[in-house]
């Protein structure tokens, strides 16, 4: 314990890359939260404390700022391990699959479940970096059962494609109702 | 006995028993693959289970919760990789004992740990339902707002060494649930004059997001991995007669189970710490314990095992979820207008011992299924790492987008699944954001209500139960305070990793 302070014998710990990163930007995040705290939520005139609207958001406000103060001091004097850098390119490459997703999500209403979803399997396993034809038929047929599965037999609620308008009658009912 | 054939009726039906069957070998599977977990799958299911009946949808999601930990023991002894993060500790002793050339032995001894665990939480529990049904109904709203708190403090108190975060994140999860109009003076919080903000931040779509997003983004990015698990060879029947020799432990194990399950909060991992460290402290070979001691898998598998059963409990008696599997369970009977609490022990006790005869099938079936068939789930383990992001990515897409048919609700989705990846890099929890907005929304509405009858500040404790629960509180806080500045001082040494 010698050679220590007591704010590092009470807050070091463990920390892992980025931890501190990311203690910072929640900080901030709360900070700011609370300083919306007079505009975004309202003390009604004539109400109980524990009626009013403003009550629960400022005791969590209140709570978030502690907590993240207390962890941002545990992060400042706990040791430093290397990698900062590099963990914080892992978050934003995560970003791509999100981008990934939400294209998936746009285009489903357009082509339509079966077909976008087939297309997101595939288009993603080669994404991956897969390249064995094997793989690239269990993705499509992955993407055929989960379709049937949820839309065909549990129907979920997915809207049908608008390229289904443009199918013959018979299928296109079909394709409206099952897939 | 009525209330026991209203039970039976209300199971044998053929959609209750398809989704006990599906529900129960899902979860086993699902278990079995490293990076899905219940948690994932129930997420997924969730939107889809609310079109079904509250028994049906209950039953599916029990199912899953139930049998997902006897399949997450399979990789944990085969590859030394827990299917679920509850099965950790499984690895410890399971793991050496596979290596040895005992695999067959390990997982027939885990199976029968967990089959025990599971039986006995769920007697536990039959018996049980009757003293609460007494109890409950003496819970008021200020006993109610009490209970939620605890479960709070809990959830924050159990992340040892993580407590800052582990509160910074529930009190970011009661902030989110704020999020929206106010339900009783119908003002805007925290909207930024922004409609979509209007209506509040979903559950479902926190959950998909932390849970599920989260989990397909981190294989997705990481290092692709193709576990290659060795064959088992041999029946796996002489578990039982093993477990007999380890009965004391497998009985302690189960008990620490069946009562942290129940406590709010705490859960399997808190219930596996002392299942185990009490093993190993009685225990004649003690030295042996994570170098393959039966004794330490039977500790770690009852310990686990136990809980889901009990985790029912606070959920059924009181309404409240005592971890997040439960908390996306309450949203199923909220769908369905079937409120949990005091009353539906009062109201619906063929219901409550229905789910239970579940469990106790669940537990019967899951065992058959794995007996005969753990050769066959060792293929699903060997699914390469980022093909099965690419899945879980394809079906998180219909828990999103089923809810609203909405972009928004996707995008706020994959926020959250950014964050969620971030908090599992970091080592930060998640569980306290979904218990902090399913709780916080319960202690708003109690402590209103509870309020209005109150005049002074000693009146809201002058029941004998909310007493106990505000001495729980007061007690588990003092002790943590107590335990976080005597543990530097006692020890002289660098308290790295005991924080909060």
């Amino acid at each position: 314990m010698a050679g220590k302070s007591g704010l590092e014998i009470f807050f070091q710990r463990e920390r892992r890359p980025g931890d501190l990163v990311f203690a910072v930007v929640f900080l901030l995040f709360s900070i700011f939260l609370v300083s919306q705290l007079g505009e975004q939520a309202v003390w009604a005139k004539r109400t109980k404390l524990f009626a009013q609207p403003a009550f629960w958001p400022t005791v969590s406000l209140v709570g978030m700022l502690f907590f993240s103060f207390l962890h941002f001091l545990g992060s400042v004097v706990s040791p430093k391990t290397p990698g900062r850098g590099t963990e914080v390119i892992f978050w934003f490459r995560s970003l791509e699959y999100a981008v990934w997703f939400l294209l998936y999500v746009w285009i489903v209403p357009r082509f339509g479940y079966l077909g976008s979803t087939i297309l997101f399997t595939v288009i993603l396993t080669y994404r991956t970096g897969y390249r064995a034809r094997n793989m690239f038929f269990g993705a499509a047929t992955i993407g055929l059962g989960i379709v049937v599965i949820f839309k065909s037999l549990l129907q979920v609620k997915i809207p049908a494609g608008q390229v289904y308008e443009y199918l013959p009658d018979g299928i296109r009912n079909f394709m409206l109702l099952y897939l | 006995m009525e209330i026991l054939s209203s039970a039976i009726a209300i199971l044998m039906r053929w959609e209750v028993l398809v989704a006990l069957l599906v529900g129960s070998i899902g979860g086993v599977v699902i278990g079995a693959v490293p990076g899905v977990g219940a948690a994932v799958a129930i997420a997924i299911l969730l939107p889809a289970t609310f079109a079904m009946e509250p028994i049906v949808g209950l039953t599916l999601l029990l199912g899953i919760y139930g049998s997902s930990m006897y399949g997450g023991a399979i990789p944990a002894i085969l590859i030394n990789t827990p299917g679920t993060a509850v099965n950790a500790l499984t690895t410890y002793d399971g793991y050496p004992i596979a290596r040895d050339g005992n695999p067959k032995r390990a997982l027939s001894l885990a199976y029968s740990a967990s089959f025990f665990a599971g039986i006995f939480s769920i007697i536990c529990l039959i018996l049980l339902a009757q003293v609460l049904a007494k109890i409950a109904p003496h819970f008021g709203s200020r006993e109610i707002f009490l209970a939620a708190l605890l479960g709070i403090v809990l959830v924050v108190l159990a992340h040892r060494g993580k407590v800052f975060a582990a509160g910074m994140m529930a009190c970011f999860g009661i902030f989110l649930n704020t999020v929206g109009l106010e339900p009783v003076k119908y003002t805007r919080r925290f909207t930024f004059d922004q409609t979509w903000l209007a209506s509040g931040i979903d559950l479902i779509v926190v959950v998909l997001g932390l849970f599920a997003l989260s989990q397909a983004f981190l294989l997705l990015v990481d290092k692709d991995t193709h576990p290659e698990p060795t064959k088992v060879d041999g029946g796996l029947f002489g578990g039982m007669k093993e477990l007999w020799i380890y009965k004391r432990v497998a009985t302690v194990g189960s008990s620490f189970g069946v009562l942290m399950g129940m406590i709010p909060g705490v859960g399997e991992f808190t219930s596996q710490f002392m299942s185990y460290t009490y093993a190993q402290k009685t225990s004649k070979t003690p030295e042996m314990f994570g170098k393959g001691a039966p004794e330490g898998l039977v500790a770690a598998e009852t310990a686990n095992n136990a809980v889901p059963g009990a985790a029912m409990i606070p959920l059924l008696a009181l309404g409240i979820p005592g971890e997040a599997l439960t908390a996306m369970m309450l949203s199923v009977f909220y769908v369905h207008n079937v409120i949990p609490g005091p009353q539906l022990f009062a109201d619906q006790m063929p219901f409550v011992i229905a789910l239970y005869i579940g469990l106790l099938l669940l537990n019967i079936l899951v065992l058959i299924f794995l007996v005969f068939s753990t050769n066959q789930i060792l293929r699903v383990i060997r699914i390469p790492t980022r093909f099965l992001g690419v899945m879980i990515l394809t079906l998180a897409f219909v828990g999103l987008y089923s809810l609203r048919n909405s972009m928004t609700d996707c995008i706020i989705g994959a926020v959250f699944g950014v964050f969620g990846l971030i908090l599992k890099r970091l080592d930060w929890p998640s569980v306290p954001i979904i218990l902090g907005m399913v709780l916080g929304g319960i202690m708003e509405v109690k402590l209103r209500s509870s309020m209005a009858r109150i005049k002074g500040p000693l009146d809201f404790i002058d029941r004998p139960i909310a007493a106990i629960i505000f001495a729980a509180i007061v007690l588990v806080i003092g002790l943590h305070v107590w335990t976080y500045f005597r543990q530097p001082k006692k020890s002289g040494e660098d308290p790295a990793g005991s924080q909060g």
